[in-house]
């Protein structure tokens, strides 16, 4: 298990959360109860499982909903 | 393509919005139908474009947003020739967006400055015995690195060499210059005023007291209430609602106009963003000014508290006993600070320190035969005289007569609290000093703040003896003062308070107090950031000052009434349009677009209100 914290652009709408949300559990590896979208600090923070999935792929599922991803940061848990 | 599209909104908004503005012109001017319809057309097909791609992206994520109610409407719209309305909504919809946008971006300033206070590179000692540039994610534990003037510290260090003066508003939200030379710790995210540093790195990156901070910030801005996270689940389950009670509407009316009056009129906004945005505008102004709220809980509690508990060390007092009076008497009143100063001189007392520093610098004489008394005193030989300095109890055992004035004194001075330090020459009573805990200054007006803000009872538990706690209430004025009390009956007797039925906060300067700080239902930690007490703390109080608590509860109830006025104000205003919509005759998709856009403006202004919030009390003390 890795924690991630990835740095989007800043978010303005409320149901860009929810989006954002959404896309983010659908990732295989992803562990849903740990996914966190902070509003006003724009982040998404999550664990996820790094056998099963890399950053990228993560990334990507963000931007394929439209948003633009900054950096991330990922540790061991 | 779909990205190109959803990042120039600002621009087809900007482009529909000239659109609508010639179609108007048109009619009022030459009155060509067919200028005005296809100008309408053109900018009601731009605007709905990045609208239907983010429906669709939320669609394909199984989601029903916003975004969905609109494009449904606008769709509406064109299928019965109402090219005015699908026009006017988009752009309304789209031009809202960004003015939310801007908003927004200012309400988060604050919490953005200081995350720009985070400093970047670092001069780092390289194996060359040269400094070079690095990035501050390169430094690592037991570098040197050098900090030249104006530029920032770079990681919390101790310095190695060289000395300076640093600016530590970013940690401790105080501006005056904090002077720094070997041996001294500072902290990454300060400034360096002046001079110049070598410093050796204790904690990095993430471990940093400045990190941290800025962790505890995040956090806290994004932390839901209850209230809120009831407002979340609702809205999840509000957009789909709304969108069957218009089918349903349509179906049954056959009234598409008013089908898709409704999909408009429902799209929840100012409810869902009310009150994040008073939580992050009220966090921000406090991270301004060296208060830290962890969360938006917190500040809901905070604004009911009604009994505010301190711990007295540390807190109202300065946590350092001082002499605060003294009287001599005798003839040889030369001689007697100098015989008293050369015995303190080699006692590690507390009380000694406090008369030392009393007594300042002074000509000492070597001390014999020195016999301690055990709670008493000390008894030796100076210059050739018996010295005898030590409390009452003391003077007794060597037989000094004690006349009215002085008996007079020493009741006094034990009322109030003191402890007595008396000097005896040759069995002649020659000083009698009176030495306590000082109390920090500016504390009473603290306190009558508090009052005025709504706090009904102060008490002070101690661990001090129940006539120093006394003294220090007549003094400060409180409700109640306990003395005699250990870490385990200072947390039994806020339980007690709790069971009475009262909210109370709890302020403490943290190592044995986190019982305390944990039980009450507002723990507040006296800290410079770097406590233990920080952690389980609600509210941190930065450069351990006690000032600051009147703005951080007139901050706290400013917010919780904020967010109140928030939710009244969204949820008010979809009340007032459904009622029209059901009621009225004037309502159609245009006003109700410009309605909903408009309360949302409302309620990010309306938090905006908090980042200039300042208790009219504290501008005029300083």
């Amino acid at each position: 298990m890795k924690n991630a914290t990835i740095q989007l652009e800043s978010l303005t709408c409320p149901s860009c959360l929810q989006k954002i949300e959404a896309a983010v559990k659908a990732v295989q590896g992803v562990d849903v109860d740990s996914v966190q979208v902070l509003f006003n600090a724009s982040k998404v923070k999550l664990n996820f499982d790094d056998a099963q999935v890399a950053i990228e792929d993560i990334e990507s599922a963000i931007k394929r909903v439209g948003y633009e991803v900054q950096k991330s940061r990922v540790k061991p848990v | 393509m779909q990205r190109l599209i959803l990042r120039s909104k600002n621009q087809i908004a900007l482009a529909s919005g000239l659109l609508i503005a010639a179609a108007f012109l048109n009619r009022w001017t030459v009155g060509s139908p067919l200028v005005f319809e296809g100008a309408l057309i053109a900018a009601a097909l731009m605007g709905i474009l990045p609208i239907a791609i983010q429906a669709y992206q939320a669609a394909r994520l199984r989601l029903v947003t916003i975004d969905a109610l609109v494009t449904i409407a606008v769709l509406g719209a064109f299928a019965i020739r109402n090219f005015e309305e699908a026009a006017i909504v988009t752009f309304l919809f789209l031009f809202g967006a960004y003015l939310e946008q801007r908003t927004l971006h200012k309400t988060r300033s604050a919490i953005k400055e200081l995350l720009e206070m985070a400093p970047e590179t670092a001069l780092k000692l390289m194996e060359d015995g040269q400094f070079a540039e690095v990035d501050v994610e390169d430094v690592e534990v037991g570098d040197i690195l050098l900090v030249k003037t104006g530029a920032k510290v770079p990681v919390d260090g101790t310095v190695t060499a060289g000395e300076g003066s640093v600016n530590e508003a970013s940690i401790t939200g105080e501006s005056m210059p904090v002077p720094k030379e070997k041996g001294s710790q500072v902290y990454a995210g300060t400034i360096l005023d002046n001079g110049t540093l070598q410093i050796a790195a204790d904690r990095v990156g993430e471990d940093t007291t400045f990190a941290k901070i800025i962790e505890l910030v995040e956090e806290a801005q994004d932390s839901k209430s209850a209230a809120e996270r009831f407002i979340d689940r609702f809205a999840r389950y509000y957009t789909p609602t709304v969108l069957a009670m218009g089918l349903l509407v349509g179906l049954l009316t056959r009234d598409v106009e008013l089908a898709i009056t409704i999909l408009v009129l429902g799209c929840p906004g100012a409810l869902v963003i009310g009150v994040p945005v008073s939580n992050v505008a009220g966090i921000g102004n406090g991270a301004r000014h060296g208060v830290l709220f962890k969360g938006s809980e917190v500040i809901g509690d905070f604004s009911r508290v009604d009994t505010v508990v301190f711990d007295k060390t540390g807190t109202l007092t300065v946590g350092r006993p001082a002499v605060a009076e003294t009287e001599f008497y005798g003839e040889n009143t030369a001689e007697a600070p100098a015989y008293l100063a050369s015995i303190e001189r080699e006692s590690d007392h507390p009380l000694a320190k406090a008369v030392l520093a009393e007594i300042g610098e002074i000509e000492t004489y070597a001390v014999e035969n020195t016999e301690v008394v055990k709670g008493a005193g000390v008894v030796a030989t100076v210059n050739g005289h018996r010295v005898a300095v030590g409390n009452a109890a003391l003077m007794a055992r060597e037989n000094v007569a004690l006349d009215d004035k002085a008996r007079a004194a020493l009741a006094s001075c034990e009322e109030r609290g003191n402890s007595l330090v008396l000097t005896a020459v040759d069995g002649q009573l020659q000083i009698l000093m009176g030495v306590r805990d000082q109390i920090r200054p500016g504390v009473k007006g603290v306190l009558e703040r508090l009052k005025r803000l709504g706090v009904r009872s102060l008490v002070m538990l101690s661990g001090d003896n129940q006539g120093t706690v006394d003294a220090v209430s007549r003094e400060l004025g409180l409700t109640e003062a306990r003395g005699n009390m250990l870490p385990e009956d200072k947390a039994a007797y806020i339980r007690s308070l709790i069971a009475q039925g009262r909210t109370v906060a709890f302020v403490g300067d943290g190592v044995n107090d986190s019982p305390s700080l944990a039980l009450a239902q507002i723990g507040i930690a006296m800290g410079g950031g770097t406590d233990v007490a920080v952690e389980t703390s609600d509210v941190v109080l930065m450069n351990s000052d006690l000032g600051r608590l009147p703005h951080a509860l007139g901050l706290a109830k400013a917010t919780a009434r904020n967010m109140k006025q928030n939710i009244f104000i969204a949820v008010g205003v979809v009340l007032v349009l459904l009622a029209s919509v059901l009621f009225g005759e004037w309502m159609n998709m245009s006003i109700g677009m410009l309605v909903h856009e408009g309360s949302i403006l409302v309620v990010i202004l309306n938090g905006m209100r908090l980042l200039r919030f300042r208790l009219t009390t504290s501008r005029e003390r300083s």
